[in-house]
This record gives structure tokens, C-alpha cells and sequence, in this order.
């Protein structure tokens, strides 16, 4: 008798045990998907300065919203549950406020947990994001035009923004001064997007790992080395030779057909404007 | 219990409403006291504290930070900064001395709603509901732990109804409402004491450090008790009370051990023979010998 019921109490209790522990699996699953999932920022939410990589981010903020407190600015906002990521964490919108770069980063002082790393203390090294030109077709430089405005604002201007010129070949007597970004110096602080006079930006910020790209860890730029090495590392320099369609000449040496230049003179009548930069 | 009586309605004879309620008066005080102080900045500028209860800085100086998120953010591999370990230390350190669970009872905003699901469960005499073990907040606790070292997220804060809702108050509430909504119509309708007293990770992390806790409720005056029942059926624990309540033949001593007594005081407003009391761990001898010296000790006690 006293046998029968410690069985049945056993095994009761095993399949009490075997019944919670399969509903918290389930449940732990679904939560474990769930954290996966928010560790994918969405394109327009930037972190403060010094957020650790987001992976990492998601173990070190105990979402406690000191940055969002110390912010003089008040540009940072904690994500709500609706909100596409981690609930709770700290973010801002460009578009809507960009940071101001503080000098004394008083976000990153906040922080109890060093999920802002305690590290950087030169707001001009922050790598909050990555400003992209995403639209050349509707950026107004990119139409002939001086608007010039991202690159205006920008607080690391002539290094994080440059005006780069160039040809307008569509007027063909213009100059064409596109905005062009600088990894190594964007803050990703998002005045630029703030500041695109367009409906919708043209230059637009975001995390970096979507912004940026990365060369295969194999390639070497040739010119990089040929500097590094103060020679070229091909020895010896082998001649460039040119090699033109028969019965053309080039000017400036032998073809590989071995023809010797034909002397300018020889040439025919050609205008000399036609002759275009090399005048 | 059984014949629709008002329960406390003998207290509230012998004591008068505010006798019957003032260890719920200051419970609530404290609850609200404490969200009062973390909304005054945001509402009315005044920053005597900055943060939640994740974390906050108060008057600029006293770091708090709540020891379970700050274990699950170690299980993920990172190593916070100063801060927020003295924090987390001054926390647990405060909790060994009164009780984990009183965080429960006295800070936990979220508690005022489910003990409102529970006030209205018997207020409309709303019976039953799934039953399972109360011990599914450690295997939860458990998971969250794991979890959280596994995937290197802080996984219960993606969740978390209590911190959602003190979150929101102070920093915008946005869809909160509607988990903290669902947390309430849970206690109400599926399971009584649901969420506090089955599953919640939190409550069963504090309660854990307050294992050894000195401030406990006692029942020095359990030969008093006349069987109402009226303690039992406030309890948000009712499995904490009755070894000791029914202990002393038993050898059993007159102090509530049990680290899921959340230190409410409850059943020393409800009780009309004043039984219970809040008093130090220590002093647990069963005293068998003395089974009508509950006059005296009344006189000793107060």
C-alpha cells in the first residue's frame, strides 16, 4: 500500500516537474526569439555616442534612461514596447533631433553601466552612425546646384563632409560640388539628414554596420603599398605600353605594333579646341 | 469566509478603519511616496532622483540599482561600471535587512494593481481559476538567468511588466498599458495572485535575498487566534501563514520564516486579535510550555 502511493506521488511530482519545466521551455524559446530578433536596429534609430555594438548593447543597458535624463537636449528617447527595438533602450532620430555633440558628453557620464563606454571622452571620435548619400537623383548638388547645406552644418566640416568637383557634363560649362562623406570622420550625429532641405533626405544616417562597407581582408591597394614601401614592390617598374586598333598611332610613344609616334605635325587638321583639356 | 462575512469586519470592530488599515495606509504611502519621488522630476522639474528602478542616482549621489538586472546584465559577459555595482550592493544590502519581498509590498508599483485584481476578486466573490505551482517563479527566474547568459541579452527586461510600467510613467508609456492591463485581468480572472505569487521572476529574486532577512512578521499571539480565517484570505502568500500560525504544538516558532512573506502586514490589520506583529527573525522559540501566556506578552509587546 505504502509503496503504491509513494509511486503515484513520484509520479506525480515527475509529471508536475515535466509539465512546468515544458511550459517555461516554450515560453524561454519564445522569449529567446523575441531578444534575437530586437537586436536587429532598425535603419533610423541611432544609439547615443559610445553604445557598445549592438549585440553587446542588449547585455550591458539596464534601460535606466540616466543618458536620456543628462542629455541637455533632450533628443534621446527610451523605445516603447511598440517601438521596433529593444524595449527600453535609448535612441534617437535623426530626422527629428540630431545630437549636438556635447564636449563633455555628459550622456556617456551618466551612464552606470558603461553600456556608453566610459572610453571615449572626445565626442569627435563618437561613431554613433554613418552619414550616406543614398539619393544622388534627387540631391540637390547632385542636380548642378549650390545648396551645399549638409555640408554646411556639418560640425566636422572639410573632413566627415567634403565638396568634392567635378564636371557638369549636362551644362558642360559647370562645376558640380557633390557632398561626399568621410568614414574615418562622420560623428554620425545626424545634422546633415536634419538639415537636407528635401521632403525626404537625400544623405541620411545610420547604424554603421548598414552604412558601411568592408574590402576583403586580402585586398591591398597598390598605391597604399607602393607609398608604405617608398617603391613600387614590383621590381623593376614594368613600362606601360599601349595597345591600339591597327593603323592607329599614339601620339606620346610606340604601340605595340612597334610603330613609332607620329610626330604632331603629322596629324590631321583637327581643331584645336576639339583637342579639349590638353589645351 | 464561508457565510459572506466582510472579511476584517472584525478587526474593524475591535480597531476601528483606521486600526484595520494602517499597515495598507503606509504601504500604499510608501508605494506612491516612491513613484511620487521618481515623477517629480518629469512633471515638476525637481530632480531629487534621476532614473527608474533598473537604476537611479538620487540627489546626485546615492546610486540604487535593482541586483536582478544588474545579474542578468553580468550573465550576458558584461562588467558594469562602479556605479552601478555600489548600487546593486547598497540594494541587496537594504533587502537582507527587511525582507526581499517588502519590495513586493512597498516599492512595486505594478503590486497595487493585482492586489486591486485581488481586493476586486473578493469584493465580488470571483472564484477559482488556474492553479499551478507558486514555485514556477524560480524555474522562470531560473530560465531568465539562463536565457540571458545563452543569447547575451538582459532577456527579462524585454518583458518585464514592473518595469514596464514604472518605465512608462516616468519616460512615456506608449503600449505598456496594454501588458500591465493584461497582468491585472490575469490576477483577475485566470488565476488568483497570478502574476506576484506564481510567476514573477522579480519577486522570487528578492525574495531570495531576503532569505535571512531580520524584519519579519511574527504571530507572537497565535494562542489568541480564533480560526476567522480573515488572515488567510487577505494573504497574498496564505502558504507562509499557517505553519506558525498552527506551529506551536508542532514546536514550530511564532516568526514567519517563510522568505514569501512579503511583508505586507495585511494580516495585522485584518486580525482582530492582534496575532501578528511586524518584529526581528530572532526570538523564534516555540514555547510550548506557555500556551495562555498571550495576555501578558500582549501587554510586553506593545
Amino acid at each position: 500500500m505504502e509503496a503504491t502511493s509513494n509511486n503515484q506521488s513520484r509520479r506525480q511530482f515527475l509529471l508536475d516537474v515535466a509539465k512546468t519545466a515544458c511550459g517555461i521551455g516554450m515560453f524561454g524559446l519564445g522569449l529567446g526569439l523575441y531578444a534575437r530578433q530586437a537586436r536587429a536596429l532598425p535603419p533610423t534609430a541611432i544609439r547615443p555616442p559610445g553604445a557598445l555594438a549592438e549585440p553587446d548593447f542588449q547585455g550591458a543597458c539596464i534601460r535606466c534612461g540616466m543618458c536620456v535624463r543628462d542629455c541637455p537636449y533632450n533628443i534621446l528617447e527610451l523605445a516603447k514596447p511598440e517601438d521596433d527595438l529593444a524595449t527600453g533602450t535609448p535612441y534617437f532620430v535623426a530626422r527629428d533631433i540630431p545630437c549636438e555633440m556635447c564636449e563633455d558628453i555628459p550622456c556617456i557620464k551618466a551612464c552606470p553601466t558603461g553600456a556608453l563606454d566610459h572610453q571615449l571622452t572626445d565626442i569627435n571620435k563618437a561613431k554613433m552612425g554613418l552619414a550616406a548619400l543614398v539619393d544622388q537623383e534627387t540631391c540637390l548638388n547632385f542636380l548642378g546646384l549650390r545648396c551645399d547645406v549638409c555640408y554646411r552644418v556639418c560640425p566636422v566640416i572639410d573632413k566627415a563632409i567634403t565638396l568634392e568637383r567635378t564636371h557638369n557634363v549636362r551644362t558642360t560649362r559647370h562645376t558640380m560640388f557633390l557632398p561626399t562623406v568621410h568614414s574615418e570622420h562622420c560623428t554620425g550625429c545626424g545634422k546633415c539628414e536634419k538639415a537636407c532641405v528635401l521632403e525626404v533626405a537625400a544623405i541620411k544616417v545610420f547604424p554603421i554596420n548598414l552604412a558601411k562597407g568592408a574590402l576583403g581582408e586580402h585586398y591591398r591597394l597598390g598605391w597604399e603599398e607602393k607609398q608604405k614601401a617608398g617603391a613600387s614592390l614590383v621590381a623593376p617598374e614594368i613600362e606601360h605600353q599601349y595597345n591600339l586598333p591597327e593603323g592607329y598611332k599614339y601620339e606620346q610613344g610606340p604601340g605595340l605594333s612597334g610603330e613609332a609616334a607620329a610626330p604632331a605635325a603629322a596629324q590631321p587638321a583637327i581643331p584645336k579646341a576639339l583637342h579639349g583639356d590638353q589645351l | 469566509m464561508s457565510e459572506n462575512k466582510k472579511i476584517g469586519a472584525d478587526a474593524l470592530m475591535t480597531k476601528g478603519w483606521l486600526g484595520a488599515h494602517k499597515w495598507l495606509l503606509l504601504r500604499r504611502a510608501s508605494q506612491l511616496g516612491i513613484l511620487a519621488l521618481f515623477l517629480l522630476g518629469p512633471w515638476a522639474g525637481i530632480w531629487l532622483i534621476k532614473g527608474n528602478l533598473a537604476y537611479s542616482l538620487t540627489l546626485n549621489t546615492l546610486p540604487l540599482t535593482d541586483p536582478y538586472v544588474l545579474l542578468q546584465s553580468l550573465l550576458t559577459g558584461h562588467v558594469p561600471e562602479k556605479l552601478a555595482l555600489i548600487g546593486a550592493a547598497l540594494v541587496t544590502g537594504l533587502y537582507v535587512v527587511i525582507g526581499g519581498r517588502s519590495y513586493c509590498a512597498w516599492v512595486c508599483p505594478l503590486n497595487m494593481l493585482t492586489d486591486l485584481a485581488a481586493w476586486l476578486r473578493r469584493r465580488f466573490g470571483i472564484k477559482g481559476g488556474a492553479h499551478f505551482s507558486r514555485n514556477t517563479r524560480y524555474w522562470l527566474l531560473a530560465m531568465t538567468l539562463l536565457l540571458s547568459a545563452a543569447t547575451g541579452t538582459i532577456v527579462w527586461e524585454m518583458l518585464n511588466p514592473v518595469a514596464m510600467l514604472h518605465r512608462g510613467l516616468i519616460f512615456g508609456l506608449g503600449m505598456a498599458w496594454s501588458i500591465v492591463l493584461a497582468v491585472f485581468l490575469f490576477d483577475l480572472f485566470v488565476s488568483p495572485d497570478g502574476w506576484c505569487g506564481h510567476l514573477c521572476p522579480v519577486g522570487a529574486f528578492y525574495s531570495l535575498i531576503g532569505k535571512t532577512s531580520l524584519l519579519r512578521v511574527h504571530a507572537t499571539q497565535r494562542a489568541a487566534c480564533n480560526d476567522c480565517m480573515d488572515c488567510f484570505a487577505v494573504c497574498p502568500e496564505p502558504q507562509v501563514i499557517k505553519p506558525t500560525l498552527k506551529g506551536q504544538a508542532k514546536g514550530i516558532g511564532p516568526v514567519i520564516t517563510s522568505h514569501n512573506c512579503t511583508n505586507c502586514g495585511r494580516c495585522i490589520d485584518v486580525c482582530s486579535k492582534d496575532v501578528f506583529g511586524f518584529g526581528s527573525r530572532f526570538n523564534n522559540k516555540a514555547e510550548v510550555s506557555a500556551p495562555q501566556g498571550g495576555a501578558t506578552a500582549l501587554g510586553n509587546r506593545s
